[in-house]
């Protein structure tokens, strides 16, 4: 709560000089790794995430397995390196939750009755965290899905919006995240205009909320032009446009 | 009469279930004969438990929530020297549901449980400055467990209200410092609360959205989202539940029904005094 730091100037530019609207430098690339059915890297300023797609393949134990449609299993977990003091490796309640709501934001995305009794296991890993993780991991799993072939009705796309200064912001960084008053992830399938994970840590007004709805939506849409350019790239090549 | 499983839980149930139900909201009534924007009957008891600082019950309709709270002096956190400390934890009582277990906590039990620490947390409940005994070395810890005891939905909820209602009606001895040593007094005051963070949850069953879902609502619902709304009209935490989805309306309709509601709801509280 350092009333020191200046988070935003009286002309709208951040610490990072980034405007109001402006998400931070993104790279995404598809197809990092060989062992995996699906895989995406991405950095989103500072924050670093590698996912892997395992499946869809036979469920174990195999009594999880589900007669109609495939169980999604997701695992969010940050690396012990990946934050200024070292995170131990156990995972922590919040680690427990998120992958909860990481799986809850994919699933509405993917045809998972497509493939019933197998699993299909979706691994972030966040080797760098300088906030908004979870939606930079949820932006590069859908990617890593939709490499491993998963029919999906959209791709997810997320970010966070926030109150900073008491100005609503598109992307916080760490310091923004740490002193700022509200930091609010939202996933969308942006083609089907449908959320899929949405939370708020902090205070908004019902006009900021508001404010924060419509701010979101021009970063997934930016964000989305990125994953399917990065899908692009994957796969062009590949085949020959007609 | 021995019930061999709980179906009302199992997969393959739950389309059949859903389109019982919609077929009856689709007519403007819910299951329970509730309005859509109607909350059961909440019910609030406090210091119901002598042995901690504070306690409180919150049944709504047939869903019961405790929670204690139990203050103690320790150590601040290092970066915040001169804050006391705030733990609020849920537990889900196998008493409470045949689909609850002993031991460790799983995802759904982290998630409630974050739920309510965030709705108190986030919404800056607690003056914390104002726990602070000795800067940097003694400040009180105040810890609030809540169980969940009997499940016919809305656990988060009946948990955020019996956490609010206990922290609101708990009981802290003065101290007296005495260069490096604290002595506790007889005399006792209350926790410095200065916001009332109400939970308010909505369930989307198909395109309807029904405030504070029962057991069997819950079970069919496509997504649950819970906002903790404050008496000013902010917003302190949102949570969204469930593989389901949201049309970008539903969520300021959701915040005006947890608003309204929240509203009815502190009102309760006020009688607490």
């Amino acid at each position: 709560m350092s009333e020191s730091i200046v988070l935003i100037t009286q002309d709208g530019v951040r610490l990072d000089g980034r405007r109001i609207d402006e998400l931070r430098p993104v790279k995404m690339q598809v197809g990092v790794l060989k062992n995996c059915s699906g895989s995406a890297y991405i950095e989103q300023g500072k924050t670093k995430i590698l996912v892997a797609v395992q499946g869809p393949r036979e469920a174990h134990p195999k009594h999880i397995a589900l007669p109609g449609r495939a169980i999604l299993r997701t695992r969010y977990h940050m690396a012990p390196f990946s934050t200024d003091e070292r995170k131990s490796p156990a995972p922590s309640r919040r680690e427990v939750e998120l992958s909860k709501v990481i799986r809850e934001a994919l699933e509405p995305a993917l045809f998972l009755e497509e493939y019933p009794k197998t699993v299909i296991d979706v691994f972030i890993e966040v080797l760098q965290a300088d906030a908004g993780t979870r939606s930079a991991g949820i932006t590069a799993a859908s990617i890593a899905l939709a490499e491993a072939g998963i029919p999906m009705r959209d791709l997810v796309t997320a970010v966070a919006v926030g109150k900073v200064g008491g100005k609503v912001v598109l992307d916080l960084n760490e310091a923004e995240d740490e002193h700022g008053e509200a930091d609010m992830p939202i996933a969308m399938m942006p083609s089907l205009n449908k959320i899929t994970l949405l939370q708020l840590n902090g205070r908004l007004t019902r006009q900021e909320l508001e404010e924060g709805v419509n701010l979101v939506k021009k970063g997934i849409k930016e964000l989305y032009s990125l994953q399917k350019q990065a899908l692009r790239a994957r796969f062009s090549g590949a085949q020959v446009e007609v | 009469m021995i019930l061999l499983a709980d179906l009302s839980t199992v997969e393959e149930f739950v389309p059949i279930q859903q389109k019982e139900l919609l077929a009856l909201l689709s007519t403007g009534v819910r299951e329970d004969g509730r309005k859509f924007d109607e909350y059961r009957k909440v019910e609030i008891q406090t210091s119901i438990y002598e042995k901690a600082n504070g306690s409180a019950m919150v049944k709504i309709g047939n869903t019961v929530a405790v929670a204690g709270v139990k203050a103690e002096l320790g150590e601040p956190f290092p970066d915040t020297p001169n804050e006391g400390v705030l733990t609020v934890s849920l537990e889900l009582l196998p008493h409470a549901s045949p689909s609850f277990e002993p031991g460790p906590p799983d995802e759904n039990a982290v998630e409630m449980s974050r739920i309510v620490d965030r709705g108190l947390r986030e919404s800056k409940s607690i003056k914390t400055s104002d726990l602070c005994v000795l800067p940097g070395k003694k400040v009180w810890v105040i810890y609030v467990d809540i169980y969940a005891m009997d499940h016919d939905g809305n656990i988060v909820d009946a948990s955020g209200i019996a956490a609010l209602a206990a922290l609101l009606t708990a009981k802290i001895p003065e101290v007296k410092v005495e260069g490096e040593d604290v002595v506790l007094l007889e005399s006792t005051k209350g926790i410095p609360m200065v916001e009332r963070p109400v939970p308010v949850t909505v369930a989307k069953i198909g395109d309807y959205l029904v405030v504070d879902p029962s057991l069997s609502e819950e079970n069919v619902a496509d997504v649950r989202v819970t906002m903790t709304t404050l008496e000013s009209g902010i917003v302190s935490s949102i949570q969204k539940s469930g593989s389901g989805t949201l049309e970008e309306p539903d969520v300021l309709k959701i915040y005006d029904l947890a608003y309204e509601k929240g509203k009815e709801i502190r009102s309760l509280l006020a009688k607490l005094g």
